[in-house]
């Protein structure tokens, strides 16, 4: 048996790029593709320290919605959710997209007001929802308890059919094809270890495999972002944090949809293969060290098997961590930054994975023009001066 | 789950605290005299290092207090202390 052709190159670093991309995960993928396929910009390298997607894209829970409720949010993520919807097309790659909807359960009165009125929200931005009430969830998820004696009752949820769920490393490895076909170099265990400045400009990156010149650098880090920034020497609103998720043994199908619980907290679906995947909030405090704390796990277990009363003779094969950089706004912080030729994706928090071709889109955009993609407009570094705040906590059906 | 060194009750589970991020930030002297970006510095714009850090925590299903420890985020091992 002969080993599978590679899907990309392994090159060795030139002197210098157009566009030096720092973080080869998903979002970091995509921007490099669309510079190429929108923009014409070839002359593109991705720096990753590690190995290529082995960060946050290894890691996530592979949810993808856009049932946010403000329009900005909304606009960036339905953009997202769209080219989705031709990816495995486009990418000429089926990543396993699977558009099997996704219920956010609502336990309280308050939780059924917040629903109703994301519903509303979402159908006047022309994004797909419906209110379901407990008996519509119990026809859809016949394994979900729906008694109305739970201490925290199913009393409805929203639903939105497009959502769904896709092949994670499937997606990475589409991305990182087809944009190597395009031109672009993908350089792995390159670590960036500090950047080549003259005056207010940035003209390159010190790296672990030597100095690399770049027109314009675009940091694509999530996590670790404030890292690199603290070296630009500015400050970004991040907090970074552990977000823990697990997988079950293979079962056979018995959910095939996803389920998401704010309020008793946790989220499930079940993967191709077969594994339940669970995940829930953040790990409370600042941590880098891509693992947090049992009772993360438990209370979130707890709630799965409340919901989901089968779920108490299910193993966890394994559980894991990723650094995930959360906003005070809990949206991303996407365009300039403070220092001329450098720009910023990242903030993304628990949510990066279903914004990966949106980001990258807006993204690439934004890099090749200078200026913010009007996705991105309200997304800049400055609402934090101004303001005029994207606040998704609670809001959006989002768990931080 | 960390065990976090309060200083009145010696270790204890995380689960008894409180989170309360970057110790240290002190508010303005003069909050009517600050500027938007200021505002911004002091509400939004906290330390986010890898490597030690100096965090409060609350002490909530205890002695109610809070108080500053230094922690490393990536070992997560606190600071012995003083």
């Amino acid at each position: 048996m002969t080993h599978p052709d590679f899907l990309w190159a392994d090159p060795s670093p030139k002197r210098g790029y157009d566009v030096v991309v720092i973080g080869a995960g998903g979002h970091g993928l995509a921007t490099a593709y669309y510079l190429a396929r929108n923009h014409g910009i070839t002359n593109v390298a991705v720096l990753e320290r590690g190995w290529l997607a082995g960060g946050n894209m290894a890691r996530n829970t592979t949810i993808i919605r856009s049932n946010y409720l403000w329009d900005a949010s909304a606009a960036i993520y339905e953009h997202s959710l769209k080219l989705w919807e031709g990816l495995s097309e486009e990418l000429d790659y089926d990543i396993l997209f699977s558009q099997r909807g996704v219920l956010n359960l609502a336990h309280s009165l308050p939780d059924v007001r917040e629903g109703v009125r994301r519903v509303n929200a979402n159908r006047l931005n022309g994004v797909d929802a419906e209110w379901l009430t407990p008996a519509e969830v119990k026809k859809l998820v016949p394994i979900i308890n729906t008694s109305q004696e739970l201490r925290y009752p199913v009393l409805g949820a929203t639903f939105q059919p497009r959502a769904g769920i896709a092949k994670h490393d499937y997606v990475a490895w589409a991305f990182a094809r087809a944009a190597h076909r395009l031109g672009v170099h993908l350089i792995q265990n390159c670590e960036v270890t500090g950047f080549l400045r003259d005056g207010d400009r940035v003209t390159g990156v010190e790296t672990s495999r030597g100095t690399i010149e770049a027109a314009r650098v675009a940091l694509c880090a999530a996590g670790h972002t404030s890292v690199l920034a603290a070296s630009l020497g500015f400050r970004l609103p991040l907090a970074s944090h552990p977000l823990q998720a697990l997988v079950s043994e293979l079962l056979e199908q018995v959910l095939d949809t996803v389920v998401m619980s704010n309020a008793i907290h946790v989220y499930v679906s079940q993967a191709h293969k077969g594994e339940l995947v669970m995940g829930a909030g953040v790990d409370a405090y600042n941590g880098y060290g891509q693992r947090g704390s049992f009772h993360v796990i438990e209370s979130q277990m707890a709630a799965a098997v409340e919901l989901f009363p089968i779920f108490a003779r299910a193993h966890v094969l394994r559980t894991w961590a990723g650094i995930v950089d959360v906003s005070p706004d809990a949206s991303p912080v996407l365009g300039l930054t403070p220092v001329e030729d450098v720009f910023v994706n990242c903030g993304w928090g628990t949510g990066g994975f279903k914004a990966t071709p949106g980001a990258g889109w807006v993204y690439a955009d934004t890099i090749a023009h200078g200026r913010p993609h009007p996705l991105a407009a309200p997304f800049a570094l400055d609402r934090f001066t101004t303001g005029a705040l994207v606040d998704e906590h609670g809001a959006a059906a989002v768990a931080h | 789950m960390l065990s976090v060194p309060c200083p009145w009750c010696g270790p204890r589970d995380e689960t008894e605290f409180r989170y309360g991020g970057q110790a240290h930030v002190a508010y303005p002297d003069d909050p009517a005299t600050l500027s938007d970006a200021e505002w911004a510095e002091y509400l939004f714009m906290h330390d986010n290092p890898k490597g030690w850090f100096a965090e409060r925590w609350f002490h909530t299903a205890g002695c109610r207090r809070w108080f500053d420890v230094v922690r490393h985020t990536v070992t997560y091992a606190f600071e012995a202390p003083r």
